[in-house]
């Protein structure tokens, strides 16, 4: 006896809760693994899933087993040349177990690997940076609409009307609704016909046909040319759809006073800024600029990694950034926008310039500029200079920050202008 | 006309039938006696939840069931790792998993290996007579499931969890290895369990009851140690005497005792088990070969699947991984036929009662009456043991040197015998742990004795496991070893105070 199920079509991840409890449990750890993920990672890099290492030994299953020593007698296969009484060196520790342990071998990782989904992953990257609720919600589903002809609908707004559909459905009714009064009509007529070749013009039967058919004519006549029931509108239904593209700037100062710990606060603040920008936009370029007195367009890699000495002219990135919007960007096609990190060093004489560049050529062109300063000392010259843009432009962001804490609140306020 | 089956490795649902239909004749002409098969046919994902829900259909949840999906998913993604092509489940109707990227060849090998081969093998051992209710356990699990999910909205996921943790530390030495259990059906399980809960309470309260005020103890002469005679099932004992746990803690304690005491027969006769499947899929599919209902295509492809699982990688291999249990298993199996119907002088001598005999008589009485460390001294020939080479290492860590202490020749084989089968002996390969006495008078600790083996040590992770016992047991737990020589020294220790309203 036996019989056969097909259970392919049963529900799949059955596995699902098991793993959302494994995750849950080991939260801390899976936490840690992304924070280094998000440093080792490439900004373009980060909305996708992430391969997380926690240490076996967080997540064992202590069992009661035997430990090393004592005595113990193995058998193995495959012998070539032992006699009985022959005396082996012992292999030496962390080779292949002869105690016939066979978990010490085959994978012997210390590092227990899997994929977070991306999803999993953002929600403890935007976890760790202590995102609201409701900002989250927000950059998840930040669409815009664009309307798209989805067929017709029955009803409207008048300027939707679509003639051809509503004229045909308005034959079609009245071809519907008159076909059993002309049937009539032409039955009568066929008879009248016959009438007439055998008797007068006003035989009684002649005229009572002739009144039948008048009513019926009249009948059809007073069926409606066009009727509310024909109106058919053009349908048209939103589908979300991203912007077309945008392009963002990342400017840093790479100068000597950037250390590692700013960079890493500022790459941070990049990659909010990368992923906001993800949610919002189909395609989008990203171009480094780095600068200490003179500014150069560079890739990623040497963006974050390499290190530079000597003074700071911030204009020379603001100048780069123009031309290359100019030769590359035009605001026609693509939505502009920069986010820059220093420590606030510039040349004093330099700073009132970089002012005149952000209103009179760069503003004017970009959606967004956010400016953070990463120190824990007072302004200089820039800081002062950059308020008179605030001033002057509501798309003009700067703030100040100090510590990894501080990079939300600036996020938010980004954000603040991007939803209101 | 050609009497083959099928030529294409397609499978078809009409096909399965059809070589089902031909195998079943065929494992009934060799007396193999089944519970009837149900096959389900699943995907490489469902074949994932199986795995790491240890081949159980339903389950509770945990994360370590997670863990094991994470890992096997990513190790199978990776390609480091095949599916098993089959797992089969000791229930009746027994269930066979049967992977839909199968070939139809493969098809036919995991029906005739798992739905007669391992099927038989549920039935007829008596390790699995013994312990294991394949007409319930699909229910049992259905009801712990549910009960677990209840558990877990009444007190909360993190509750239930350490409990499960604690439970699932200690399911090795939650089974009974000697005692037998009365026969009783699990399908009362959920009536039962109302009754339990209403009076296990009070009972385990009573046992504290006597408990002496401190101004009279000191006039008291010693009781008796309690438990009188040491108990082996760690979580029987917590279960049935560990005064803190509620109600429900108990009946999880419980249910996974019983899992752990249904998987404990087919840790004891992996093998036997799989050297019998092993054993009777080469048979059937050589038979149907015979007959003429496979092509030789069908046979080349099963003969490389057949070869692959039984690879036996000598020790000194980087593939290497101990003894194969397929290979072991088939060896000694095939070669219990081989001695019933070709002995040779040797197998006279060594086998007296096998040379000669019904092979199928034989192999069914060897089935049913053995588990592996009995099978292995019963029946490892000298021929088997010839075959793979086997030799005998003698780690002592009082000695600088390894000693082979034998090999596959004549003095040697009663020593690699024995040694084999003491390896398969799930009591000297785990720690023998026993709970040794509950000071009911003082601090209500309770004292477990390791009792040594060949002076092996624990190993560290004792510890922790302290800590899980101490969680269940809810006072101080601590730890004893008792050496070969009857010298007893304390270990380690889990100091718990907690106070509890005790009535």
């Amino acid at each position: 006896m036996m019989q056969v199920i097909d259970r392919r079509l049963d529900g799949r991840n059955k596995s699902a809760v098991n793993r959302q409890r494994f995750i849950q449990r080991f939260k801390g750890q899976i936490k840690k693994a992304v924070a280094e993920a998000i440093a080792g990672r490439s900004i373009m890099d980060i909305d996708s899933g992430e391969k997380v290492s926690i240490p076996t030994r967080d997540i064992s299953e202590p069992t009661f087993h035997h430990g090393q020593g004592g005595s113990r007698e193995a058998i193995h296969p495959g012998n070539i040349d032992f006699i009985t009484g022959d005396l082996v060196d012992r292999p030496p520790p962390g080779g292949p177990d002869k105690g016939g342990k066979a978990s010490n071998e085959g994978e012997g990782e210390d590092e227990f690997t899997f994929e977070l989904s991306r999803e999993e992953f953002l929600n403890f990257f935007f976890e760790d940076l202590e995102l609201p609720n409701l900002v989250k919600t927000q950059l998840a589903t930040l669409i815009k609409h664009k309307s798209v002809r989805a067929g017709y609908a029955s009803n409207g707004t008048p300027s939707n009307i679509n003639v051809i559909r509503s004229l045909r459905g308005a034959l079609g009714r009245r071809i519907a609704l008159s076909s059993p009064y002309a049937e009539q009509i032409r039955e009568l007529e066929r008879e009248l016909e016959d009438l007439l070749q055998t008797s007068a013009q006003d035989a009684p039967r002649v005229l009572e046909i002739k009144t039948v058919i008048a009513r019926l004519k009249e009948k059809i006549q007073h069926i409606p040319f066009i009727d509310t029931f024909d109106i058919r509108y053009n349908n048209r239904i939103k589908q979300p759809k991203p912007t077309t593209q945008a392009v963002m700037f990342c400017l840093m100062d790479v100068s000597g006073s950037m250390d590692e710990a700013r960079k890493d606060i500022a790459k941070r603040f990049f990659i909010l800024l990368y992923l906001f920008l993800t949610r919002t936009y189909e395609k989008i370029q990203v171009v480094f600029i780095r600068h200490h007195t003179i500014a150069t367009e560079v890739d990623e890699e040497d963006f974050f990694h390499s290190r530079e000495t000597g003074g700071t002219v911030v204009s020379s990135a603001l100048e780069l950034m123009h031309d290359i919007i100019r030769e590359r960007y035009p605001t026609s096609d693509w939505n502009i926008y920069a986010a820059q990190a220093s420590d606030g060093d510039n040349w004093n004489d330099d700073s009132p310039k970089c002012r005149d560049l952000l209103i009179s050529g760069i503003m004017p062109l970009v959606q967004y500029y956010a400016y953070i300063e990463i120190t824990p000392e007072l302004h200089q010259s820039l800081w002062e200079e950059y308020l008179t843009v605030k001033a002057a432009f509501p798309n003009f962001a700067i703030q100040h920050i100090e510590t990894p804490a501080d990079i939300y609140p600036v996020f938010r306020e980004l954000f603040k202008k991007q939803t209101a | 006309m050609s009497k083959i089956i099928s030529d294409t490795s397609e499978w078809t649902f009409e096909l399965i039938e059809r070589y089902h239909q031909e195998i079943a004749r065929v494992a009934a002409g060799y007396g193999l006696d089944t519970y009837p098969n149900q096959i389900e046919i699943i995907t490489a994902e469902q074949m994932m939840d199986a795995y790491s829900s240890v081949g159980l259909p339903v389950g509770y949840h945990h994360w370590s069931f997670g863990k094991e999906f994470v890992s096997t998913e990513k190790r199978y993604r990776r390609g480091q790792m095949g599916l098993a092509y089959e797992i089969v489940i000791n229930s009746n109707p027994c269930i066979a998993y049967l992977m839909e990227e199968n070939t139809m060849m493969m098809q036919a090998l995991v029906i005739a290996h798992a739905a007669y081969g391992h099927n038989s093998f549920f039935k007829g051992n008596y390790l699995f007579k013994t312990w294991t209710n394949a007409d319930s356990i699909i229910d049992y699990l259905v009801f712990a499931k549910n009960y677990i999910a209840e558990c877990e909205q009444r007190h909360g996921f993190a509750e239930v969890e350490m409990i499960l943790d604690s439970c699932h530390a200690l399911m090795n030495h939650g089974v009974d290895r000697y005692k037998r259990p009365a026969p009783m059906s699990l399908q009362q399980e959920q009536a039962r369990q109302k009754e339990r809960e209403e009076y296990q309470q009070t009972q385990v309260n009573d046992l504290w009851r006597t408990l002496p005020s401190k101004g009279t103890q000191a006039g008291r002469t010693k009781d008796a140690r309690y438990p009188a005679e040491p108990q082996e099932n760690l979580l029987y004992f917590i279960e049935k005497v560990a005064p803190l746990l509620e109600p429900w803690q108990r009946e999880i304690v419980r249910i996974v005792r019983k899992i752990a005491q249904y998987f404990y027969p087919q840790r004891q006769t992996q093998v036997m088990n799989e050297g019998w499947a092993t054993f009777w899929h080469y048979t059937i599919l050589n038979t149907l070969y015979d007959e003429g209902l496979v092509s030789d295509g069908f046979m080349m492809e099963f003969l490389q699947s057949h070869a692959n699982v039984l690879t036996q990688p000598p020790y000194f291999s980087k593939y290497y991984s101990g003894i194969n249990p397929y290979a072991l298993g088939f060896a000694i199996m095939t070669d219990i036929r081989r001695m019933c119907e070709n002995p040779t002088q040797e197998d006279r001598e060594w086998f007296p009662q096998l040379a000669g005999s019904d092979w199928l008589k034989s192999m069914d009485f060897a089935m049913r009456n053995f588990k592996d460390e009995s099978f292995i001294s019963q029946y490892l020939s000298p021929k088997v043991m010839r075959d793979l080479k086997l030799f005998s290492i003698l780690d002592d860590d009082t000695q600088d040197k390894l000693q082979i202490t034998a090999i596959h020749e004549d003095r040697g084989y009663h020593h690699v015998r024995q040694a084999l089968a003491d390896q398969y002996n799930l009591g000297s390969r785990e720690p023998n742990i026993q709970v040794y006495s509950v000071d009911h008078h003082g601090d209500r600790s309770l004292t477990l004795r390791h009792t040594q083996y060949q002076r092996r040590p624990l190993a560290e992770s004792q510890e922790e496991m302290l800590k899980h016992l101490a969680r269940l047991w809810g006072f101080t737990v601590r730890l004893e070893s008792v050496e070969e020589n009857g010298g007893v020294h304390l270990i380690s220790e889990c100091k718990l105070e907690k106070r509890h309203h005790l009535v």
